[in-house]
């Protein structure tokens, strides 16, 4: 049996719009993903420990509330911390184009704005996950 | 491997995690690593909790592992949902209702997609089922699929399963038919404060009736996300485990268990060879041209495969 790539679709933050959430999901899951969506409102703390239970390959962020500078390093962080250093971060959202250099610098590996085919994720995806 | 195997032993998260990866994926090393656990396994309780699409299976799970963890007990979830017929992806969804205890040590919740097994099951899923028993977990909860009438592997699996019924689905004569409604061990009538729950718990109580055996199963009220009737469902499990264990009944139930697996394995062990073989495809034409039926087909590829053997 090929090995699927499981994605595990996050929302840190305090912010409730999952509409883009869900589209992406959707996406990848039409991809042939396993993707686990965990709903919104999740502490950076949830979100990584979901995705060392669940062995995922990937993790997307999505945040529209504007404390992605904060949630989004702090996931990659704890990542680290619990050996898992290796899933793949990426982020979306109401993102300034001012913050993506930053937030790569931190260790997420691309960031998606509005307006993104969601081809573009997938291929990404299947080209970055180890 | 012996990190893996040690850590996963010892509890720890991420070599159990990895290792769920290993047999999920049939990935090499699957066979070692389960010699390795297997005699490790066979404490934990395994509970089945199955029913419908919407009937509230995951947030019903979510509800009893809060009420075992209360007991001090640690639980093993895995969460089958289906995969895509035509893309082979999935969203697995279950785990959303039960993201509060994402942070709890004594829990651990993994999600599974059926890669279009049959059955409401993921194949590896007895294969998980092992790996958090030697981890140490004191229940295992395996939440199916949603399913319709025949998806009924879960009794293969579960030392009790749970089939969560909701109003609002069919009449009296849906409550006779044959397939999930018979391998009930314990009946939860989940959104019981909507109108239909106290026909549907009469209904249910008079099938009952008529079930022969000794052992009959127990039937509940649940609203399960207000947290109601949730105390008296556990309850009723364990007294039905309990019941299993007294009535000697166990012991037929682990060897049906066994059989079950080893007959998967086997299965999939005779495909593998069949289909490797060189007169497999041959033979594959043949009877698309209707030189032989199928059943001469499947003689034929039996004798490639003694040739093989002597």
């Amino acid at each position: 049996m090929d090995k699927k790539i499981k994605v595990l679709i996050a929302k840190p933050g305090l912010d409730g719009h999952d509409r883009g959430a869900k589209v992406v999901s959707r996406a990848l899951r039409d991809a042939g993903m396993e993707v686990l969506y965990t709903g919104i409102r999740q502490t950076p703390e949830q979100i990584v420990a979901t995705a060392v239970q669940e062995d995922v390959d990937s993790i997307g962020l999505s945040c529209l509330s504007g404390a992605h500078n904060k949630l989004f390093p702090k996931v990659v962080n704890l990542l680290k911390e619990k050996g898992a250093g290796d899933v793949l971060v990426f982020g979306g959202g109401i993102i300034p184009n001012e913050d993506i250099q930053g937030l790569k610098d931190a260790g997420i590996s691309e960031i998606f704005l509005p307006g993104t085919s969601t081809e573009d994720t997938i291929e990404f995806i299947k080209n970055n996950v180890k | 491997m012996d990190d893996l195997i040690d850590g996963l032993l010892s509890g720890k998260v991420r070599p159990l995690a990895k290792a769920i990866t290993v047999v999920e994926n049939d990935q090499p090393g699957k066979r070692e690593l389960l010699k390795r656990i297997y005699p490790k396994t066979g404490n934990a309780y395994l509970l089945g909790i199955t029913g419908p699409p919407g009937a509230g299976k995951s947030t019903l799970t979510d509800k009893i592992i809060a009420n075992l963890r209360k007991q001090g007990k640690t639980v093993g979830v895995i969460a089958v949902d289906p995969s895509s017929p035509f893309s082979g992806g999935a969203i697995l969804g279950d785990r959303i209702r039960m993201q509060q205890h994402a942070l709890d040590d004594g829990v651990f919740i993994r999600s599974m997609a059926t890669r279009s097994n049959l059955g409401g099951v993921a194949k590896n899923t007895v294969d998980v089922i092992h790996l958090l028993d030697a981890s140490g977990k004191d229940v295992i909860i395996v939440e199916t699929v949603g399913v319709g009438q025949d998806e009924v592997d879960i009794v293969r699996i579960a030392q009790t399963t749970v089939v969560v019924m909701v109003p609002g689905l069919g009449d009296s004569v849906q409550i006779a038919k044959a397939g999930v409604m018979e391998i009930a061990d314990v009946f939860a009538v989940n959104k019981a404060d909507r109108d239909g729950a106290d026909k549907l718990f009469s209904e249910i109580r008079a099938m009952l009736d008529m079930v022969k055996g000794d052992i009959k199963p127990a039937i509940f009220k649940t609203v399960a996300v207000d947290d109601v009737g949730i105390e008296e469902l556990v309850q009723g499990i364990y007294a039905h485990g309990e019941r299993v264990v007294a009535s000697g009944l166990m012991e037929k139930k682990l060897a049906e268990k066994a059989e079950s697996e080893l007959r998967a394995y086997l299965i999939d062990n005779i495909m593998e060879r069949s289909t490797g073989l060189t007169i497999y495809d041959d033979v594959v034409k043949r009877v698309a041209a209707k030189e032989i039926t199928p059943m001469d087909g499947v003689e034929e590829i039996f004798a490639g495969l003694e040739m093989m053997a002597s």
